[in-house]
């Protein structure tokens, strides 16, 4: 099922007398294709709940109109638009069994679309299987770990085969290990059941990784829309630059001259194509070229093994960040204290309006 | 489907779920405030015109104050008042004290067979008042208190609840500034009164306020214990009047004396709402 | 050493009230009912037995008692409950008027049960003057004129159930609308997503997760409602022998003082039968319970 938001708005009337109205979401704008999993990604009350809330018809837009394939669903109240939902903190009713839970949004069919008792036991059995959870059907939820409760409501939310399955979280309840095996399970239903999918989360690395596309928003502004790698390799601002990666990108206030870069006087880059003045110049951990001969000069703090890579721990005057941590194969070998000396890898290198923080373009 | 319809037919069945909802609410206001309304207008209906209608009038146009004047002067009721603001300020007081003295020592103090004594302590809560009235009825009629304060407070003075609950309270109040205390040389009493109860406080106001209810109503305790009108509170003073009231059946004065003695819980009610409610919802029983 | 006799000295006044007036009655009650033929005066017995509970158990006062507060506590606890539920419910779901309704609904708790009772009593009786106002409304409805302070047996268990309900409703609304206040909004939302009609939510979801309250009360109700005496008393006098609407804890009091008075024996017999009822139905309700209500 394709769903299209077209400039979507939702304000939430000021707390208190004379306070204006607060914009949640913006004008979002976006057709989210068929079958695919989504990842809305933004910083905690940058409207990415809100935007769920709008999808499933908890709430309703200000203005704009929502569409499940072609059929406006706009002013259908929740109850109607056979979306499927995991909450936060799952909202599993606790005083019914695993199967019972499952079997909840069943019961709930009327109708042409009721089911009889068996139909059921084999819905909810099927759905089981999918999250892997038959042995643990007829267990309170209290008696589940936190990764099984989570399955169980992404059970819960597909067993009435959902338009759309929307995710709130999922994650931000579990531990490290179980965050990262339970990402790989929900890519893994959603390719086999093949339901258009939404997810939202505030942790980038979880919304790259499973994602067809990511939505980035900030102030209940859509950013940048596109697939994880192609937004991670073409930022359009500064905002998306700085959100994406671990370790985070690094920034420097730089100038154009000649159609090059410097940075603290020293030409490091060539940028045709832009105009003369101020930049803030965003270098990705791995855009940095261990190079004796190189004309980034930094002054070396130390050095991180990670095994596989290691980690320049260096400063730059001009750069905003504490400290650089350039990323470099284990091969390169490091020179003790001193200077160390860097070229840079264009293509992981993005300039920025000093002032609107824009993304200026270049040839690489 | 027809998304409208559907929308349409969903809105109107919430507009009409929400009129019911209201409509079933105020019935229920009504039945709880119309007692207290009749009892305020036949209060101020005369004598003469309230014994004249045969069809009971729902307002009156010539109220009077005559019958709450014969409600003090016909019936001693100043005296049942004041018997039981004595009654409930003496009460309150001694159980807030005894109270406190022995929640403190539940809640700080070490000794040995602490917790074997508040097991026991706690299983009696478990004992019904009404149990236990009959042979307090014969223990305070032989120490000869019937017709006495004493007699009528002594025994409604502990409360195994209210010890507990404040028991609970002093005991979230952490380690530390008992230590503290204790190395800065403030002795225990002084711990109790200049830092527990301050920090106990709503505690304190619940079990105040609930103990305050209780005495104002409490009826057959004094029932039991008193039959010298000079001692009667105002529930057996009520029920006095209904009996043998003001010599002849004089409801607007009936009703003068039930406002009367209505009044002061309802003003101190509206006046700490919040407090009451929460309170009761703690510790709260009746009913 | 020091700190123990500091801490029995501070328990010493809780101690000394709860021997006098809690310890020594229970046990002491025990041994009366058990005295045959107590002499108040002379505080002397003749013998040992059960005479006290057959004579309580024979006396026709005692079974109409028993009767009474039978029907009142079947009465009164489901309609107090259900109607509490209700109006509760109705409650949570507004947001204009809910805290001007909440504090009417709190008014009778506040209010002197004995002094409010006088109220329902004229509002209820047929005097030679006045038929009453509820007569007033029967009769505009078409129905016929009841008196039902000192009519018929069912008019006046009938006002003594309206009575009983009216005072525990404050109670039962209060707990019950903080109950439901504490259900997490999270899952009238999962219900809602999942197309859940609203009178499935109620029952499947809301009712269950208030169970344990709801049972609180009906519990609480029972115990109370067999210990009613003073709204009867309120209603009808203090004469409820004579009236025929005697409670069970009426009649003990009437045993040990009032007119009947001055048998604590038999006062004490009747105590603890009843006490022994409220026992077994409160083991009864703990039993139904564990099949039935949910705690989380």
């Amino acid at each position: 099922m394709k769903v299209t938001l077209q400039h979507v708005t939702k304000q939430f009337p000021g707390r208190g007398k004379g306070a204006r109205a607060v914009t949640a979401v913006n004008d979002f704008d976006f057709t989210l294709p068929d079958g695919k999993l989504v990842g809305l990604l933004g910083p905690s009350g940058c409207g990415k709940s809100t935007t769920l809330n709008l999808l499933c018809g908890l709430l309703k837009p200000t203005s704009g109109k929502i569409c499940f394939g072609d059929e406006d669903v706009t002013q259908l109240p929740a109850e109607h638009r056979g979306v499927g939902m995991v909450f936060q903190n799952y909202a599993l009713y606790p005083h019914l069994t695993v199967r019972q839970n499952i079997r909840f949004p069943l019961e709930n069919l009327r109708g042409k679309d009721k089911l009889s008792k068996p139909e059921m036991e084999q819905r909810v059995r099927d759905a089981a299987a999918l999250v892997q959870l038959e042995e643990l059907l007829d267990r309170k939820p209290s008696e589940l770990s936190g990764g099984q409760q989570q399955r169980v409501a992404i059970a819960r939310a597909l067993v009435k085969t959902p338009r759309v399955l929307l995710l709130d979280e999922p994650l931000s309840n579990l531990d490290a290990r179980l965050r990262l095996q339970t990402r790989e399970e929900i890519r893994r239903i959603q390719r086999k059941t093949q339901v258009t999918t939404i997810f939202v989360t505030h942790d980038q690395e979880e919304a790259m990784s499973i994602s067809d596309e990511i939505v980035v928003m900030k102030d209940g502004v859509v950013q940048q829309i596109g697939r994880p790698q192609e937004v991670y390799d073409s930022p359009v601002n500064l905002f998306v630059a700085k959100f994406l990666g671990t370790p985070p990108i690094h920034l420097f206030r730089g100038e154009v001259h000649n159609g090059r870069l410097l940075l603290g006087g020293a030409a490091v880059l060539a940028v045709p194509g832009v105009p003369e003045g101020p930049v803030t110049a965003a270098v990705r951990p791995e855009g940095f070229v261990l190079d004796e001969q190189g004309p980034l000069a930094c002054t070396l703090n130390g050095v991180e093994v990670m095994g596989r890579d290691i980690s320049v721990v260096c400063r730059h005057p001009d750069c905003e960040n504490t400290v650089i941590r350039a990323i470099i194969s284990a091969e390169n070998t490091v020179p003790a204290g001193g200077t160390v000396r860097f070229a840079l890898k264009p293509r992981k290198v993005f300039l920025f309006d000093a002032d609107t923080e824009r993304r200026i373009p270049f040839e690489a | 489907m027809d998304y409208e319809k559907l929308e349409k037919r969903a809105a109107a069945r919430k507009r009409v779920t929400r009129a019911v909802t209201y409509a079933l609410l105020a019935v229920w206001a009504l039945v709880v405030l119309f007692p207290f309304y009749w009892m305020v207008l036949t209060s101020v209906k005369s004598y003469g015109a309230y014994n004249s209608e045969y069809i009971p009038q729902l307002f009156t146009l010539s109220p009077t104050l005559q019958n709450y004047r014969d409600a003090f002067t016909a019936v001693p009721l100043a005296r049942y008042f004041a018997n039981t603001v004595v009654f409930t300020l003496l009460t309150t007081g001694l159980m807030l004290v005894v109270t406190v003295l022995a929640a403190f020592a539940f809640a700080r103090l070490e000794f040995r067979g602490k917790d074997l004594v508040f097991t026991l302590f706690l299983s009696l809560m478990m004992i019904p008042n009404e149990l236990v009235v009959i042979t307090n009825f014969v223990t305070i009629t032989n120490a000869g208190l019937r017709n006495t304060f004493v007699g009528l407070i002594l025994p409604s003075v502990t409360s195994v609840f209210y010890i507990y609950l404040l028991r609970e309270s002093f005991a979230q109040v952490p380690n530390e500034l008992y230590y503290a205390a204790k190395v800065d040389g403030t002795s225990d009493l002084r711990y109790l009164w200049r830092v527990l109860l301050p920090i106990c406080r709503p505690t304190l106001v619940t079990i105040t306020i609930l103990k305050v209810i209780e005495c104002w109503n409490s009826y057959v305790w004094p029932r039991l214990i008193t039959d010298d009108q000079n001692y009667f509170l105002v529930s057996n003073g009520i029920q006095e009047i209904r009996e043998n009231g003001f010599g002849r059946e004089n409801i607007p004065a009936m009703m003068a004396a039930v406002v009367v003695i209505s009044v002061p819980l309802i003003v101190l009610f509206l006046l700490f709402r919040k407090k009451i409610m929460a309170g009761v919802a703690r510790g709260g029983t009746k009913g | 050493m020091e700190n123990n006799r500091k801490a029995w000295l501070y328990l010493l006044p809780a101690f000394l009230f709860l021997g006098a007036f809690l310890v020594y009655p229970l046990i002491d009650v025990f041994l009366y009912s058990f005295e045959e033929c107590y002499n108040f005066a002379s505080q002397t017995y003749q013998g040992v037995g059960l005479y006290n509970y057959s004579y309580v158990l024979h006396d026709p006062y005692f079974l109409q008692a028993v009767k009474n507060t039978v029907l009142l506590v079947v009465i009164t606890v489901p309609v107090s409950t259900g109607l509490a539920l209700a109006l509760s419910v109705g409650l949570s779901s507004i947001e204009k008027l809910r805290e001007l309704f909440q504090t009417i609904y709190f008014l009778p708790y506040v209010t002197n049960t004995l002094a409010v009772g006088l109220v329902f009593m004229i509002l209820f009786k047929k005097t030679p003057y006045t038929d009453g106002l509820i007569n007033l409304l029967l009769h505009l409805f078409g129905g016929p004129t009841v008196d039902f302070i000192a009519g018929p047996y069912w008019a006046k268990m009938l006002v003594l159930c309206i009575y009983t309900v009216w005072v525990v409703m404050p109670f039962k609304v209060l707990i019950l609308t903080s109950a439901l206040a504490s259900v997490n909004p999270m899952y009238y939302n999962a219900a809602r997503v999942d197309g859940t009609p609203q009178w499935r939510v109620f029952t499947r979801i809301t009712l269950p997760m208030i169970s344990p309250t709801v049972f609180y009360l009906i519990i609480t109700g029972f115990i109370g409602a067999f210990k009613a005496y003073s709204d009867a008393v309120a209603l009808f006098g203090v004469d409820l022998n004579a009236a025929g609407m005697n409670t069970i804890v009426g009649y003990v009091y009437d045993m040990l003082y009032g007119n009947s008075g001055g048998y604590p024996s038999y006062a004490s017999a009747a105590a603890i039968l009843l006490f022994a009822i409220v026992l077994t139905i409160t083991c009864i309700n703990m039993l139904v319970s564990r099949k039935h209500v949910h705690y989380v």
